[in-house]
């Protein structure tokens, strides 16, 4: 006699079976990260700054500034004529220029960081040179502890945009197809219950959430010495929410999607705005205060902060909270509207 | 028509429209328990919405729909259970194999055969472990029936069951279908083949237009047909319609381009006649065929359309 399983178990095991028989699949959710973590890692791999180009305008009193200001470890000079300097200005080429007869004149754009601070650099050292002394002589400390790093900021942000993409793209992808091919039509017309279908797609993000979140992190922690300094059960739970919630949210927008163009144009205006405003790879804080609580509630924000929270500041789950919170929410509002207008023909 | 309590579907008033298109337009059937019925209809007849508001998946805009003596309404998880669907157009997913398919399908089942022990019926046990998105076209849609036959149903509703399909894989799913047939289970299909109709039905419905417009045994419905014989020819130059009239026991005639087509009582008195009628007109004969009437040609006779092309 043929043993039976359950239509849930049958249903999570061909959505898997369906997703690791799909090349291009495997190479979005597991490798593609891994490249972006190791290519990022070494861009910003930690090394002494770059020096800071700037540019010393031609004239009586250029070759004395160019020299001294060649002194000063954090500034790049080279002398330029009217001409090149507003052309190099303007693109970027040097941050500021040293201009002036007697008393220089530094034109900058304020906006800019590395301006600035190559403005206080320079006067420093044109007013060393000009025979300045200095009150007492300051030391320094340089900080690059665990936790700190850029690759600590990174990792855990690159990991809640694959646990979106991977959400987003793994249920709308898979119900979209099967709509258009009228496979959810004859789904429906078997005695299946409607909610296994949504379960199944639930179930079988989950056990490839434990396959990447593990990846990830094991490449993190191998690689760049990125670790999980809080519980493991903490970070578990964590993920096991946010994925949920990005399941929830794939769900939603492939409820009434007939055409993969469709749910992907629906899926990348969803995404975008995360990607760009939800600190992935640099922090909100730069973002008006007036529109940081909306960015806050964004799904892939509240992740960040909290598995940044949890890897780097090793915060408890009551700390976290907040964010948990956020993503329970997205998930069960998502998953109800998904469920209502959900179009199974 | 079969006694009420015996009925495995029926329909009273059936209509739907989409937009302006009136696609059924009061429709009345009745299937008997045991019993192959074929909706027979060229394309755009109204034959697929039917079929699926029968089958509980499209709405209706009016009248009573009835299967196993229980309303969609009322009983559609129960139904779903005894009923088995093949859709015209289901693309199973191409990733998984056979069985990994079928043992799918058996998961939402109370009851029905082992999945291995219906491929060996079906002739897909070679087949077994491979991926559905390489099977020909006839293997695919020999899978589709499976998945309707793997709960056991009472009744298995087929869309147009071997459209497309070369003329083997056409006998291998007629066998099928009559396999389970002699089991005692009820079918319902949908065919615009008039051949798949007279091989496979006890009694055929065909339908136009979203109307049902004749209705019987398949040798009811060519004795609908006044005459028993079909003349097709061609002449240069042709004949009028008064010259092939003029023929002894010619019930009626078609023209379509160049070709007559007669239905006559006898071909013994009506070919001699006709070869002389084209000779009085100093005509020549260029072709000619003859053959017993069948239910194509009780469509052309009655909407003067083939149902092909129709």
């Amino acid at each position: 006699m043929h043993k039976t399983r359950s239509p849930v178990v049958e249903l999570t095991l061909a959505r898997m079976r369906e997703f690791t028989r799909e090349p291009e699949a495997i190479f979005w959710v597991f490798v593609f990260p891994l490249l972006l973590a190791l290519s990022l890692g070494f861009a910003f791999r930690e090394k002494p700054p770059d020096k800071i180009p700037i540019g010393v305008l031609a004239g009586p009193h250029a070759k004395e500034r160019f020299e001294a200001l060649k002194k000063s470890p954090v500034l790049l000079p080279r002398i330029v004529n009217e001409e090149e300097a507003h052309l190099a200005l303007r693109r970027g080429k040097i941050s500021l220029l040293v201009a002036g007869d007697a008393a220089p004149v530094y034109r900058f754009d304020t906006t800019r960081p590395d301006a600035r601070a190559a403005r206080i650099e320079a006067d420093g050292a044109l007013q060393a040179a000009a025979g300045r002394r200095d009150v007492f002589r300051a030391s320094e400390e340089h900080v690059s502890e665990r936790g700190s790093r850029y690759i600590d900021f990174l990792v855990p942000g690159l990991l809640g945009m694959n646990l979106m993409g991977t959400g987003i793209w793994g249920v709308a992808f898979s119900v979209v197809n099967a709509r258009m091919r009228k496979l959810l039509k004859r789904l429906v017309a078997t005695p299946m219950r409607k909610r296994d279908y949504l379960l199944a797609h639930i179930f079988s993000r989950l056990g490839f959430l434990i396959i990447e979140t593990v990846v990830v992190v094991t490449f993190g922690w191998l690689v760049f010495d990125v670790g999980v300094n809080g519980s493991l059960a903490t970070f578990a739970v964590l993920c096991v929410i946010g994925g949920i919630a990005f399941t929830g949210i794939g769900l939603l927008i492939s409820s009434r999607a007939r055409t993969i163009e469709a749910v992907s144009g629906m899926a990348n205006l969803v995404m975008m705005p995360m990607w760009i405003c939800s600190g992935v790879f640099f922090s909100y804080e730069r973002f008006p205060d007036a529109i940081k609580p909306f960015i806050r509630a964004l799904p892939l924000t509240a992740l960040n902060d909290a598995l940044r929270l949890v890897m780097n500041d090793a915060a408890s789950m009551a700390s976290i909270a907040p964010q948990l919170a956020v993503l329970a929410a997205w998930a069960m509002l998502t998953f109800l509207i998904g469920l209502k207008i959900f179009r199974w023909q | 028509m079969p006694e009420i309590s015996n009925l495995a579907v029926s329909c009273v008033g059936l209509k739907k429209h989409y937009a302006d298109v009136k696609a059924v337009d009061g429709l009345d059937l009745s299937v008997a328990r045991g019993e192959c019925f074929g909706l027979l209809g060229p394309n755009g007849a109204g034959k697929t919405t039917t079929i699926e508001i029968l089958e509980g998946l499209t709405p209706r805009d009016a009248g009573d729909v009835q299967v196993l003596g229980r309303t969609w309404e009322h009983d559609e998880r129960d139904l779903r259970d005894r009923i088995g669907i093949s859709l015209q157009e289901t693309q199973l997913s191409d990733k998984l194999t056979v069985i990994e398919t079928l043992t799918l399908f058996r998961s939402f089942y109370r009851n029905g055969p082992d999945p291995d022990d219906l491929l060996r019926d079906l002739s897909l046990d070679e087949k077994r472990t491979a991926r559905v998105g390489k099977l020909s076209g006839g293997q695919k849609q020999r899978l589709a029936v499976a998945c309707a036959l793997i709960g056991n149903p009472d009744i298995l509703f087929l869309d147009e069951p071997t459209t497309g399909l070369d003329p083997q894989s056409r006998l291998q799913l007629w066998d099928v279908v009559s396999r389970f047939r002699a089991g005692g289970g009820t079918i319902l299909l949908t065919t615009h083949y008039m051949d798949e109709a007279e091989r496979l039905c006890d009694r055929i419905a065909i339908v136009d237009h979203g109307h049902l417009i004749a209705l019987g045994t398949p040798r009811e419905l060519i004795a609908k047909l006044d005459a028993p014989y079909i003349i097709e020819f061609t002449s240069a130059p042709h004949l009028d319609e008064s010259d092939i009239r003029a023929v002894t026991g010619c019930r009626g005639c078609t023209r379509r381009g160049d070709a007559w087509q007669l239905r006559v009582d006898s071909l013994a008195v009506a070919v001699p006649q006709l070869m002389g009628a084209i000779d009085a007109r100093g005509a020549k004969l260029v072709t000619l065929s003859t053959h017993a009437a069948t239910l194509e040609d009780l469509f052309v006779s009655m909407t003067g359309r083939e149902l092909r092309d129709a």
